[in-house]
């Protein structure tokens, strides 16, 4: 066996929390059998929805695609098990917003039949672009809560290369053990995952960053390492301290690299994914089975009894919290996640997702009484504790103040909402809570800065348009203006140059009423009567006109005859 | 089922201010009761009067600014600003004189700059140089530190609330000035040091009775730091700011200036050190910040104590600190993750 890597770095700050894992860790996953009805969201993941593929009454099979990506950004959507589709129509789901979007619902039929399976490949055979997209067929996103699609993590382009593959089973959150069970259980199958990912990314090297609380799960996944002989894979134990499992956090601790604060784990040449990202990754390659259940940590005082489940994906909580006992008198808070960065839903009705990886059904005691709070001393307990070393009681300050420019001069948009600052708060601010309202505001103070630059810029380039215009204008009136002082050539030198104009105004008069007389119009098929009477008009005209015309020329100074 | 909605984290620390503020004030308990026991019950009477007037002053402007007065009343804030200021007073001053320093801290220097949390300036340091300033004749007689103080209870209520003793010509024997004022009075004098510390007021390293008060001081602050209530950067800038400082000047002249040990065992030094400079509203909040802050109380203090007018400088030093907090805390942010070491 491998000896660890000795060396490990810190970051600042952190926190050690009471874990609470043991509760729910006492029994083996479970499954969980195929609820009444499944409500599976198009939006599972970050990008876009998925764009449905199948109709109300539709039959569909378990694992068949019913929503496929739409765009790069995206990740298809699969039945979780075999049944008829009953419709697609906006739900609630399991978002902080609390807002309804669109899921299919399907009526299982209880065979839970598989449909037609891609065919099983080799994946040593397969380029690294082909593995991609057989992994983004099978709809795999990132486990591990933010939900961001596999596929494109497992890309590094042309003009990166990744040196480390991170595997992160750190699961620094208090009360949720779902990775924890997964390692145990299936520790082989999250090696085997693993290498396939390195395999997708090319990688030097991969690390595991498991900690110290889960000794089972450690010492699973080295004897897996060991027993499937694979090199260059090592399986680390790492200090308890919240937030560890942070991405750039584990980063820091297992390589001392850090991420630039605008950058991603790439640019450091390193890949950071979910122990069950890697299980699913293996069970999409190895058994060609798309993503359609997850394991969920369902625990808390809230609810009879605590454990780990592997859920169907769109199964609804309340199916989840029946199979461990109800709810107790004390449930309070539903919590999807953790006590730290979780949020709470208002029902139960909303279904488990890809990203749902624990129910945590809190219990008042267990939770703090909702805005309570003292002033700011400016102790600095949150500065102390604070991963990203921020300020967070400038921040404070200053998001209560609106002060907007002094928020971005602070970094609030590097924090990371780990919530470490008030959880020690003394006053018992909701801190996190004020920054997630000034990074809203600022966000849409730059929409309406953008919308009003773009209008600004618009009136800018009328008001440009317009003095051009009249630029243009003048500079042709002082043209003609030049061309009128300038003396004629062959005329008089003392001529007015005014009456000179009035003259060859007078000129263009005579010559167009010269003309009229003798303007033809509609005289083509002409009767010689009419002919006639046009002739007697136009003498009259004539005779009418020329003492006219005289009279005219007699006031002009000189008749230019 | 229905459930309440809430913002993450859903869990806090059991840490809250009043305990904050309990534990400060238990940490005190040693070193005013060695106060008592050497300057008598002048004493307690002071920490009674001051205390009654934060309470009721807290009570009116919480009132008056719409606060729930109960609820922030029991954050002992009040509390504490009001011992401190007691345990900076001679244990002779006339009742009124407690009363002005106490309502000028809590209702200018407190609630008029906000309130709680707002405060830029240490409202005890505030209320206790007001008096300083105005009635200084007051502000230097110290009881003759005795074990069980040179007053007794009848003398000494009689002193403080009626501004008058049995026999007014034995306030000259019972009272002195402290023996820092003595050493500052004595130089001027052209005396030594060692001349001037030969009187029966000085102990060991410092003055009789105020070593063993700073002693008790020093260690309910470590207490304090031991129960993470204060950080260690600020007393120990102060101390070591301080000590380096008078230790350097008593190398070059030990006539002319006192041992470091003096310093730090003399007037308020371990009271502000670890109770005072440590105020977390007023004091800077980054960790190179608290460092400088706490040397600049240090420095500040034993300039103003060797060359200044008064003979304890830890009252202005603090404030001239505190001006200094917004600027020092602008320019000691730490560096965030993720951007480079001269960002």
């Amino acid at each position: 066996m491998k000896k660890p890597a000795g060396k490990l770095w810190h970051f600042m700050g952190g926190l050690h929390l009471p874990d609470h894992k043991d509760v729910s860790t006492r029994t083996p996953i479970q499954q969980l059998g195929i609820p009444g009805r499944l409500v599976i969201p198009l939006q599972q993941h970050i990008g876009e929805p998925a764009e449905v593929l199948v109709r109300a009454g539709d039959r569909v099979s378990k694992g068949q695609i019913i929503a496929r990506a739409s765009g790069y950004y995206s990740a298809s959507i699969h039945a979780s098990t075999s049944g008829t589709v009953v419709d697609t129509i906006e739900q609630p789901i399991a978002h902080p917003s609390g807002l309804s979007a669109p899921c299919i619902i399907i009526k299982p039929d209880g065979d839970d039949r598989w449909g037609k399976l891609p065919p099983q490949q080799d994946y040593k055979k397969l380029t690294p672009s082909t593995l991609r997209s057989l992994i983004r067929e099978a709809g795999i996103v990132g486990l591990g809560g933010a939900g961001f699609p596999t596929f494109i993590k497992l890309n590094p382009g042309a003009r990166h290369e990744i040196d480390t593959l991170i595997l992160n089973g750190a699961e620094c959150e208090p009360y949720i053990s779902c990775d924890d069970m997964l390692m145990r259980e299936r520790a082989e199958d999250v090696i085997q995952g693993l290498i396939i990912m390195r395999h997708a990314l090319q990688a030097k090297r991969c690390l595991i960053g498991i900690e110290e609380n889960k000794q089972e799960a450690y010492d699973a996944m080295r004897l897996a390492t060991h027993a499937l002989g694979v090199a260059d894979v090592e399986v680390i134990m790492i200090p308890i301290l919240y937030p560890t499992g942070g991405e750039k956090q584990l980063i820091r601790i297992l390589t001392g690299l850090e991420v630039p604060h605008d950058g991603l784990p790439i640019d450091v040449s390193v890949a950071v994914h979910n122990v069950a990202t890697a299980a699913a990754v293996y069970d999409a390659v190895e058994k060609s089975q798309p993503l359609i259940s997850r394991v969920v940590t369902v625990t808390g005082d809230g609810v009879h009894g605590q454990g780990n489940a592997s859920v169907l994906i769109g199964t609804p909580i309340q199916e989840l919290i029946e199979q461990f006992g109800g709810y107790t008198d004390k449930a309070q808070r539903l919590i999807i996640g953790g006590p730290m960065m979780g949020f709470t839903v208002s029902s139960d009705q909303i279904p488990v997702t890809k990203t749902t990886n624990c129910i945590l059904v809190a219990s008042p005691q267990e939770t703090s009484p909702p805005d309570t709070h003292y002033p700011c001393i400016r102790c600095g307990d949150c500065m102390d504790v604070c991963p990203v070393s921020l300020l967070p009681q400038q921040l404070y300050w200053y998001a209560r103040a609106r002060d907007f420019d002094k928020l971005q001069n602070y970094h609030l948009f590097d924090c990371i909402e780990c919530g470490c600052c008030a959880y020690v708060c003394p006053s018992q601010i909701p801190l996190v809570q004020y920054y997630r309202f000034a990074k809203t505001a600022i966000w849409e103070q730059e929409r309406s800065r953008s919308k009003s630059s773009l209008a600004r810029q618009r009136f800018e380039f009328r008001e440009d348009r317009l003095e051009q215009e009249k630029r243009e204008r003048a500079e042709r009136m002082r043209k003609k203006k030049a061309a009128l002082n300038k003396p004629k050539a062959g005329s008089d030198a003392n001529e007015d140059p005014k009456k000179a104009a009035i003259k060859a105004a007078l000129e263009r008069v005579k010559k167009k009423q010269a003309t009229r007389g003798v303007e033809k119009t509609n005289v083509d098929n002409l009767t010689p009567d009419q002919q006639g009477k046009i002739q007697q008009i136009n003498e009259r005209r004539a005779t009418t006109q020329v003492p006219a015309q005289n009279g005219q020329t007699d006031q002009a100074d000189k008749p230019g005859t | 089922m229905s459930f309440i909605s809430a913002s993450s984290p859903h869990q806090q620390n059991n840490n809250s201010v009043p305990d904050v503020m309990r534990m400060v004030l238990l940490a005190l308990v040693p070193g005013a009761l060695a106060s008592v026991f050497y300057f008598g019950v002048g004493v307690l009477v002071n920490i009674v009067i001051a205390s009654a007037t934060a309470l009721a002053c807290e009570a009116a402007m919480l009132n008056m600014r719409h606060y729930p007065v109960r609820r922030y009343l029991s954050d002992y804030s009040a509390l504490v600003t009001a011992i401190l200021l007691a345990l900076a007073l001679p244990a002779t001053v006339p009742w009124w004189l407690t009363v002005i320093a106490i309502s000028f801290a809590i209702v200018v220097a407190k609630h008029l700059y906000g309130g709680l949390g707002y405060n830029p300036f240490n409202p005890a340091m505030i209320g206790y140089v007001v008096v300083l300033i105005a009635f200084p004749r007051q502000m230097t007689q110290w009881p003759i530190p005795q074990p069980g103080g040179s007053l007794g209870l009848l003398d000494t209520l009689s002193l403080q609330l009626f501004g008058q003793l049995a026999d007014m010509n034995t306030l000259d024997a019972v009272t002195s000035a402290t023996p820092m004022d003595q050493i500052k009075t004595g130089i001027g004098l052209n005396k030594t040091i060692s001349e001037i510390s030969s009187n029966s007021l000085f102990g060991n390293v410092a003055g009789k009775g105020w070593e063993l008060i700073n002693l008790l001081f020093l260690a309910g602050g470590l207490w304090l730091y031991w129960k993470k209530v204060i950080n260690w950067q600020v007393p120990l800038a102060v101390l070591s700011a301080l000590f380096f400082w008078s230790w350097m000047f008593n190398m070059y002249d030990g006539d002319l200036y006192s041992s470091p040990f003096f310093h730090l065992f003399s007037g308020g030094t371990m009271l502000c050190a670890f109770f005072i400079a440590t105020d977390p509203v007023t004091a800077s909040t980054t960790f190179w910040g608290r460092l400088i802050y706490g040397m600049g109380i240090g420095i500040l203090t034993f300039v103003i104590r060797t060359w200044g007018g008064y003979p304890d400088g830890i009252a202005f030093a603090v404030i001239l600190m505190n001006m200094a907090v917004p600027t020092i805390d602008y320019y000691t942010q730490p560096r965030v993750f993720g951007y480079p070491e001269d960002d």
